[in-house]
């Protein structure tokens, strides 16, 4: 299926799809004008509630149901996170470049819906050609009227600020994200009390991701019953990966989950590069355990690869060939979340850089027999049990992610472990 | 104007209020309790006997759940789920396994990963012994390690203050620290740094943690990570005895413990009564303890001679006092001081003075306080407790955070909680940051504040809409010592006038209210006991026979008298009326014109340098008894050492002297003399030391308010103030408020302004916690935090006067100091440190020149 909801417009006009002439020009805000002169709040929810679209920044979450958790009192914030810095993930890059009217249109239909006259967008500081973009775009929507006092006439008003990061992965997590466009430290908070309940300025605010929000105007335009009908159930509508590595074609493509693995990395991707063999691939960024090729053919669903210990995440899927040296590759991950962590829970803090250095230390030509177990057990005292959906003796899905790249190589690659290890080159290269 | 997140688990219930907690029940490990709903799983947990490991866990301070030691199993919707059991509440229903395989597991883990980083070097550090992360491990903790990495490193110790020093590389990163800087100081100048691995604990740079409430990180942090300069190294905690007191360097009384090893005070800690002080010290209470130690205490006896003092016996002091006294008439012997001391002591000297020598004159307050009665016996009296229930506080007399500093901390608290403040002052008051309203003025036109309040003047509706919100807690006293008392006065009657009214007198010396309790006041006997109150004198004089006729002078009247000959022998105790009396001039004056000086001091200060004889007196830890705080609640404080050198207890010099002059005073056993001040005082009845320990269960025992009529005389009371001294007083306008209970408290002008000073610049004399006090200067860890001086000037009177920050003026003709150019700062007034080397000698007056000095070249 061709379905294309978040590029078509970016793909029929590559050089000017982010400007507002462009945007109105390819039926661009007419869903606001409509929505904020007609319709009721309540409407707009339910359109997003019957979409069954499910939060694409990491968790999945449905955003109709995370809409209606929102408390009642004002004033209530609406926060996009634009934070993208899942390594592999840069499909938010895209939709905010290329086409940052579309972003704004769902966040004012949101804000709408919601009752919301204060919207944030925290970008990641590194993307300034994105940030820059969409405070261009901002500017240009209030000039034209779809921001601001009064917008379009109907009484509905919205300020949207655009909000820097300062190079913090953590500030991509919700509430350490509220906490960093507060001036406090990007550590998360505990959980309740949820950002819908106290969020913001602890007032009552709904975080959503770029791309989620992207959708909103496609939904409330064509009814939130079209959107579900595309893809499979539970897993509606079509989605933006991140498709990288070792393939041929790597790049952002936008997909009707429910397509197979071998469709979306030899198929899309273009297969392998070199036609080398594919030796795994992560299916939803570094925070996610890997796949094999025995799941080649497996479908692409939210729910479906939880079957096989895993997540679609933030769409970011990232190829290994058969060249790869997976202790390494795990290691190269281990020590981003190692790096990453807020350091603010213990877990965390000591236990994410244990294992970077057992890597270290074994990929130094010093392994112990017994470091595998080791591994094993310092990474399960950080996520219990080594389930999935991970348990967490941490604040935040952090810590548990470094153990991602643990448990993969030891379930699939037991003997190359075990051979850097004892010290032998990896038996399979 | 406020500027504080509020605390997250909002008004806490109060023990003694109506409102009980809702009782719920909760399963703990498969057996059911009640717990009081709301409340933190942790502490929930210990109450039923369940202890669950923690580090980042205080219960005074917010939740962070951090270390996640304390993880418990919680059952929900989706199965088991392991939670910090710190920052999650009890619900109805909860069931919670704090023993399963997956939380002890948990819990080793934990423990793995802080001690993985930790230097292990427990036989070098302070804690060991003392320390939660060694006693856990020991409890919960892995066996071995299994960790063959390098150890994180830190360069170590760094100074985060003068006071505190910080080992990042024992630091565990609960958060304690910073949560206690922030939350219950206000001042968050402590901070996470960096991440990950590499997350430290740090100061802003080039912003010391200057907090004075600094102390209390080193006693909260759960490892030798924070230590304190004055302590670093200097015992074991096993080595230690402990005694139980409270301080007594201001009026709250906190409660602390006196730690002591061979023979020396090393260290004090805070001790917890929720009722006063919550477990914190402030700075000054932690760290003065030095002065005990100090070399220049005065150890023997001392008689003056033509060049300076000379070492006697004790029994040649006693004989000499006891003849020079014994040779004149009663009424012209005169006693000041007494507020240094214990209620036994206080006692002895009330008695003493009345009975032994047969004077009236006696007086605990240094014309720096005001009228006793209305400081003793205030009604309806506020405990500290109805500070945390009141809806409303209106602070208005000295800056708490200087002068009462661990009641500051009782106010921020309320107010975190959600209490409304009003800060009244002449200037920036500590309190300001965080009040809902703030209100200053002109030093000296206090009167015309509450005028306005009283009528309801416009300017004030916003104001007097918070202050309809009771109940209101008032809290009053002089802002300085150039104010007149007597608008402490208005001020009280004010408050009482107010929805749900509880009033708090605010004087700050030790135990100056448990003097005034035991009669150290020319116009109070024991039991807060009116002179003029002939039944319940002649119940008192039952026990000691005749009391004197004449009327009793207060320090003014007694200093005067010495110069006109009046009274001719003074005796001080613990008192320096040349720093302390508001004209320093005068009080030196009086001490050289009196015939014959005793003082009972532990120092010689620039008043007991006067003295005939100095009988060498014993300082805080070195005496037991009990004191009074400002909230009349009686309370121990304990001997942890003997006296140093021959210095005595007060009580046991004056017997000493009565036997030599043939009288009999008291017993020397301090439990005797408080059994007999539980039978004389009306107002201590039932109230003894031995009832305290061992009844209170530490609390102390608040002495009930008095329902007898107290007759506040407004006449001549301040004598020795001239006429023209006094700016604030609108004769004639005076309105006595109707008496809500039994007890007129005084008056507010209603339809007269002040009358305006125009000629100089009113004085405002403001306090700070680090000043030039004798315990402080003689202290060696704090000695140096006093602040370099300055005149306060409001910019509109600068660029009158032409000058700029730091250029120099001279005040009243006879001190040059910097200019501080400072909008808080009304114009026409000017802000002077208080008791400071440099202030010392100028006169408390309501109204100063300021002249800048001209570059004549
Ligand atoms: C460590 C961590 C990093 C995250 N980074 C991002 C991010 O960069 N962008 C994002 O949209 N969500 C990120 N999330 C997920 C957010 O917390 C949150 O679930 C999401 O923004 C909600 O939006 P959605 O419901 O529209 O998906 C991250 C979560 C964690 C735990
Ligand atoms: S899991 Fe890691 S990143 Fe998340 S709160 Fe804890 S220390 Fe911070
Ligand atoms: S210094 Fe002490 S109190 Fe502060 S975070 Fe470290 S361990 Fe905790
Ligand atoms: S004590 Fe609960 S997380 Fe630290």
């Amino acid at each position: 299926m061709t379905t294309q909801i978040l590029t078509a417009r970016m793909e029929a006009h590559p050089s000017d799809s982010h400007t507002i002439e462009r945007y109105l020009d390819t039926g661009g805000y007419a869903t606001l004008k409509k929505t904020v002169a007609s319709s009721k709040r309540e409407d707009i929810v339910e359109q997003v509630k019957a979409s069954n679209i499910r939060g694409r920044g990491g968790a999945g979450f449905p955003m109709g149901m995370k809409w209606g958790f929102l408390a009642a009192s004002d004033p209530k914030y609406l926060v996009v996170n634009a934070d993208e810095s899942e390594p592999g993930t840069f499909k938010d890059r895209q939709l905010l470049e290329r086409d940052p009217h579309q972003l704004i249109e769902g966040i004012a239909i949101a804000s709408f819906a919601l009752g919301v006259n204060r919207a944030f967008v925290y970008i990641r500081g590194e993307y300034s050609k994105p940030a820059r973009r969409l405070q261009r775009a901002v500017e240009e929507a209030h000039e034209a009227g779809y921001l601001g006092e009064n917008i379009a006439g109907s009484g509905f008003s919205l300020d949207v600020t655009v909000h820097l990061g300062a190079g913090a992965y953590i500030c991509g997590e919700e509430t350490a994200l509220l906490n960093s466009i507060e001036g406090r430290r990007g550590e998360p908070r505990l959980k309740p009390p949820f950002p819908a309940v106290e969020g913001l300025y602890a007032r009552p605010t709904i975080v959503n991701n770029v791309e989620s929000l992207s959708n909103v105007p496609w939904i409330v335009a064509n009814g939130g019953e079209a959107y579900a009908a595309i893809g499979p159930e539970r897993s509606a509508g079509t989605r933006m990966f991140s498709l990288s590595g070792h393939v041929k074609k790597p790049g952002n493509y936008e997909i009707v989950m429910g397509m197979s693995w071998r469709d979306l990395i030899y198929g899309i991707g273009g297969g392998i590069r070199d036609d080398n063999e594919l030796k795994t691939w992560i299916p939803g960024g570094a925070s996610s355990p890997w796949l094999i090729p025995e799941h080649l053919d497996t479908a692409i669903t939210i729910d479906g690869v939880v079957e096989f210990g895993t997540m679609l995440g933030s769409g970011a899927v990232v190829v290994m060939d058969e060249t790869t040296d997976v202790v390494a590759a795990a290691h190269s991950i281990v020590r981003f979340f190692a790096h990453e962590s807020c350091g603010q829970c213990t877990p965390c803090r000591e236990g994410t850089k244990w294992l970077q250095d057992i890597l270290e230390r074994i990929m130094a030509g010093n392994g112990r027999p017994e470091d595998v177990d080791l591994l094993l057990d310092v990474s399960d005292n950080i996520s219990p049990g080594l389930v999935w959906p991970p348990a967490m003796t941490t604040i935040c899905p952090l810590g548990p992610s470094a153990t991602a790249p643990i448990i993969s190589i030891t379930k699939y690659f037991l003997d190359e472990v075990n051979a850097a290890i004892e010290g032998r080159q990896a038996a399979v290269v | 104007m406020r500027s504080m997140p509020p605390s997250k688990e909002g008004r806490q219930p109060l023990s003694d209020t109506k409102n009980a907690p809702e009782m719920v029940n909760i399963t703990i490990n498969g057996i059911q309790h009640e717990a009081v709903a709301g409340e933190r799983v942790i502490i929930a947990a210990e109450k039923a006997g369940e202890y669950i490991p923690r580090f980042c866990h205080h219960p005074k301070l917010d939740p962070v759940g951090k270390c996640r030691q304390c993880l418990v199993e919680v059952e929900g919707p989706r199965g088991k789920q392991l939670l910090p059991s710190c920052a999650i509440y009890v619900t109805d229903g909860m069931v919670i396994d704090t023993q399963s395989d997956v939380v002890k597991k948990a819990q080793k883990g934990v423990l793995e990963y802080l001690l993985i980083n930790h230097p292990l070097d427990c036989p070098v550090c302070d804690k060991a012994g003392e320390c939660p992360l060694q006693d856990q491990t020991m409890t919960h903790g892995p066996g071995e390690s299994r960790f063959v990495e390098a150890k994180r490193k830190f360069k170590k110790p760094i100074p985060v203050s003068d006071l505190v020093l910080l080992d990042r590389e024992r630091c565990i990163l609960c958060d304690r620290c910073v949560r206690v800087a922030d939350q219950i100081a206000g001042d968050p100048l402590i901070t996470f740094n960096e991440r990950g691995n590499q997350t430290q604990i740090l100061t802003f740079p080039n912003e010391p943690f200057a907090s004075y409430f600094s102390g209390n990180t080193v006693q909260v942090c759960p490892v030798g990570a924070l230590t304190s300069t004055d302590y670093r190294f200097r015992a074991r905690p096993w080595d230690l005895e402990i005694t139980p007191t409270v301080s007594l360097r201001d009026t709250v009384h906190s409660n602390a413990e006196i730690n002591t090893s061979r023979g020396r005070v090393i260290r004090v800690y805070g001790a917890t009564n929720d009722h006063v002080n919550d477990g914190w010290l402030s700075d000054k209470d932690r760290f003065s303890f030095g002065a005990i130690n100090s070399d220049e205490r005065v150890t023997t006896p001392l008689r003056k001679t033509g060049t300076g003092f000379e070492e006697i016996t004790w029994a040649d002091a006693i004989d000499t006092v006891s003849a020079r006294l014994g040779a004149m008439i009663g009424t012209e012997v005169g006693s000041i001081g007494g507020a240094n001391n214990t209620n036994e002591e206080a006692y002895a000297l009330s008695k003493f003075m009345r009975t032994v020598i047969g004077s009236p004159h006696v007086d605990a307050q240094l014309g720096d306080g005001f009228e006793p009665q209305l400081a003793a016996a205030v009604i309806p009296r506020a405990k500290i407790d109805d500070i945390d229930a009141a809806t409303t506080i209106l602070v208005w007399g000295p800056d708490l955070k200087e002068r009462l500093p661990v009641l500051y901390l009782r106010v921020r608290k309320a107010v975190r909680n959600g209490a409304n403040l009003v800060v009244v002052a002449p200037t920036r008051t500590g309190l300001d940051a965080i009040a809902t309203h703030v209100i200053r003025y002109r030093a000296g036109s206090g009167q015309d504040v509450i005028r306005k309040l009283a009528n309801a003047d416009k300017s004030m509706t916003a104001i007097l809409e918070t202050l309809a919100e009771g109940p209101v807690v008032t809290l009053f006293g002089r802002t300085s010592i150039a104010e007149d008392p007597r608008l402490a006065e208005s001020v009280a009657a004010y408050g009482r006038t107010l929805d749900g009214a509880k009033l708090m007198p605010l004087l700050q010396r030790a135990n100056v209210f448990g003097a005034l309790d035991m009669g150290l006041a020319p116009n109070l006997l024991p039991g807060r006991i009116s002179t003029t109150d002939t039944d319940a004198s002649s119940h008192i004089e039952e026990t000691w026979g005749p009391l004197p006729d004449a009327l009793g002078r207060d320090t003014a009247a007694m200093l005067s008298g010495a110069v006109s000959g009046d009274i001719r022998a003074l005796i001080l105790v613990g008192a320096d009326p040349v720093r302390d009396f508001p004209d320093p001039q005068a009080a030196e004056k009086a001490l050289e014109e009196a015939e014959f000086v005793v003082a009972i001091d532990a120092f010689v200060t620039d008043s007991s340098r006067h003295a005939d004889i100095i009988l060498p007196a014993a300082l805080w830890s070195e005496v037991e008894g009990t004191v009074t705080n400002l909230e009349g609640r009686v309370q121990v404080v304990g001997a942890a050492l003997p006296p140093k050198g021959q210095a005595r207890s007060v009580i046991g010099m004056l017997n000493d002297i009565a036997t030599s002059m043939g009288a009999e005073l008291t017993s020397f056993d301090v439990s005797v003399v408080s059994k007999e001040i539980a039978t004389v005082a009306p107002a201590y009845q039932g109230i003894t030391r031995d009832g305290i320990v061992f009844t209170s269960s530490g609390a102390g025992i608040v002495v009930p308010s008095q329902e007898a009529e107290i007759i506040v005389e407004m006449a001549p009371r301040y004598a020795s103030m001239a006429p023209d001294a006094v700016p604030t007083e609108a004769s004639g306008s005076a309105v006595i408020v109707p008496a809500q209970g039994t007890q007129p408290l005084g008056y507010i002008p209603t339809d007269q302004a002040v009358p305006m000073v125009t000629d100089r610049y009113t004085l405002h004399y403001a306090p700070a916690m680090y000043d030039d006090g004798v315990i402080t200067r003689h202290a060696p860890s704090i000695a140096d935090l006093v602040r370099d001086p300055t005149v306060g000037l409001n910019p509109r009177d600068a660029s009158i006067l032409a000058v700029a920050n730091g250029s120099i003026v001279v005040v009243d003709g006879s001190v040059e100091l910097p200019v501080r150019i400072d909008e808080a700062v009304p114009e026409g007034s000017v802000v002077l440190p208080f008791n400071h080397a440099a202030t010392k000698g100028l006169q408390a007056v309501p109204a100063v020149t300021v002249e800048p000095i001209r570059d004549e070249s």
